[in-house]
């Protein structure tokens, strides 16, 4: 059955790929910082179950090291100039999107078919990694594609995966990190802490202060913890549960659905929550590390409202 | 009596963003005061960082994406997306944006998250396009326009994706809401949950479509 470990492999490769395309770009003067930190990369997915939990401690004090010290750079290195990509795409046409769409092509068809059809129930694919199993074989065929019709010289998807990660840089492990630093605030017991807090200050007999307070606490959790599934479980205890549903009789389906919708609010507007907020920064190669957060917050906030509304209104008077 | 000393983790981190220290040095950091205040030894700490880091390579994975995106950069994929766009006459910088929502909240909502993203598509195609766009109806953009026309591309892509895919019922967020609430004795259907994904979608695309149709006026004001 392939599982995601194939994808662990696969993804290794990847990174060690990264490696070798940062070595060999001379136009980084950091280039061999770039290059280890990829190569650290390649070993977490490659011998991540290996190394143990203290082993994989100290790869992340070796990136953390890398990135700290600012020893990581980037450069164009070896593409092609903004003239010769125009005479390519002038050369190519529209068919350039077929590649681009590969990806997409076949994580929709992938999950139609294992979702809906018998082949979900042969076993070829474990059903929790579908996604991440199509992504990869996307990623494949696109390369394959890519080589055999562009004509490209062998190491051209080494260099411009590369030039891509070296312009994301450390936030591309950012996310990673941010998830690991959630699974140590849970270890310490920030969760019990947050939520302790909120039921201290819960005010009783105003069902609209409760929805508020419940909403807020979503929110300002979430923007915390970078991820509104942190936040998601510590306010139904501490709030959603015991006063919107049992004290003042909410609907639960609309406690939990639009309680989790008020974190994504959240979301919107925390650096914490890097995959969707910095590493496209980086990935725009925008000056302002926070100008994709400034252009969510005025979205954030009327739906935030909205979404007290709808708490308050479908929950309590449907 | 309530522990507040793990709270000083999170003074950590938000003062370490606001002062601009490298992000990943600020979280590292972070982590380790936290668990050594909330009475774990050192090693313990490391070991829980390094668990929690182990666990979590799927979020990385995305990013297998890369060479694909570089190769049909290299040959052309960006100016190739401009050039589509300079061929249609009523496009705007709106309206490619919220078309482009519609769709990704609807894909979304089909449990198809992946499809698209900062990677897949912002950058390769989406801004580029709004990009182009923008010059057409406005002429060359200085560097802060063109910064906030990159940077409300990516903020669409977010939008489209977090208000569509709760309504799919198999996606993570609506297990976890049922999971958290059965803990109660509270048992609910998918279905009962994604149904109230709906509201929040609409109010979604209706409050960033106007953010969108404004950011047009926005622009042509500029003139």
């Amino acid at each position: 059955m392939i599982d995601v470990h194939w994808l662990y492999v696969f993804a290794g490769a990847v990174f060690a790929s990264f490696a070798v395309g940062s070595a060999r770009n001379k136009a980084n003067p950091k280039r061999w910082g770039n290059a280890a930190f990829w190569a650290l990369v390649a070993v977490s997915f490659w011998l991540g179950d290996i190394l143990g939990d203290i082993g994989n401690g100290v790869l992340v004090l070796a990136l953390v090291a890398l990135a700290g010290a600012q020893l990581l750079g980037r450069s164009a290195g070896h593409s092609t100039t903004d003239e010769e990509r125009q005479r390519f795409s002038e050369r190519f046409g529209n068919k350039l999107f077929l590649p681009a769409l590969i990806i997409p092509f076949i994580a929709f068809v992938g999950t139609l078919l294992f979702t809906y059809t018998p082949l979900k129930d042969i076993g070829l694919i474990e059903p929790k990694s579908v996604t991440l199993v199509l992504l990869g074989l996307g990623v494949i065929v696109a390369l394959v594609t890519c080589y055999m019709w562009l004509r490209s010289p062998a190491l051209a998807g080494v260099d411009e995966g590369s030039r891509l990660a070296d312009s994301i840089g450390w936030a591309l492990v950012l996310p990673q990190m941010l998830a690991s630093l959630g699974a140590v605030f849970a270890a310490a017991g920030v969760g019990d802490t947050i939520g302790a807090i909120a039921a201290n200050i819960i005010p009783h007999g105003s069902i609209f202060l409760a929805v508020l307070l419940y909403g807020l606490g979503m929110v300002i959790f979430t923007m915390i913890m970078g991820n509104a599934f942190a936040a998601f479980p510590v306010m139904v205890t501490a709030i959603g549960v015991p006063i919107l549903i049992h004290q003042d009789g909410g609907n639960p389906a609309v406690i939990g659905a639009v309680g989790m919708l008020t974190g994504f609010c959240g979301t919107l507007m925390t650096p914490m929550a890097a995959n969707f907020n910095i590493v496209p920064a980086a990935l725009l190669e925008l000056k302002n590390q926070y100008g994709v957060i400034k252009m969510q917050v005025p979205t954030a906030i009327p739906l935030l409202i909205a979404n007290l509304l709808i708490l308050y209104v479908a929950g309590f008077h449907l | 009596m309530i522990d507040y000393w793990p709270l000083l983790g999170i003074a950590l981190v938000v003062l370490g963003f606001a002062l601009k220290f490298n992000p990943l040095l600020v979280v590292a950091i972070a982590a380790i005061v936290t668990g050594l205040l909330g009475g774990m030894p050192f090693f313990k700490v490391l070991a829980a960082l390094g668990h929690g880091f182990n666990q979590n390579r799927n979020v990385t994975m995305i990013y297998i994406v890369l060479p694909v995106i570089g190769m049909l950069e290299r040959y052309g994929l960006q100016q190739q997306a401009r050039a589509l766009i300079r061929g249609m006459k009523r496009a705007t910088v709106g309206r490619l944006l919220i078309i482009y929502m519609g769709f990704r909240q609807i894909f979304a909502a089909l449990g198809l998250t992946t499809i698209a993203g900062p990677a897949q598509t912002v950058r390769p195609l989406v801004a580029p396009m709004a990009l182009a766009a923008a010059e057409k109806e406005h002429g060359e953009l200085d560097e802060d326009t063109a910064e906030r026309v990159k940077a409300m591309s990516a903020a669409t892509d977010n939008v489209g994706l977090f208000f569509g895919e709760d309504i799919f019922l198999a996606v993570s967020s609506i297990l976890l809401i049922q999971g958290a609430l059965a803990a109660f004795n509270i048992q609910l259907t998918p279905f009962q949950l994604s149904v109230w994904a709906i509201p929040t979608a609409i109010c979604a695309f209706l409050i960033h479509g106007i953010r969108l149709m404004l950011f047009d006026r926005q622009l042509r004001r500029r003139k």
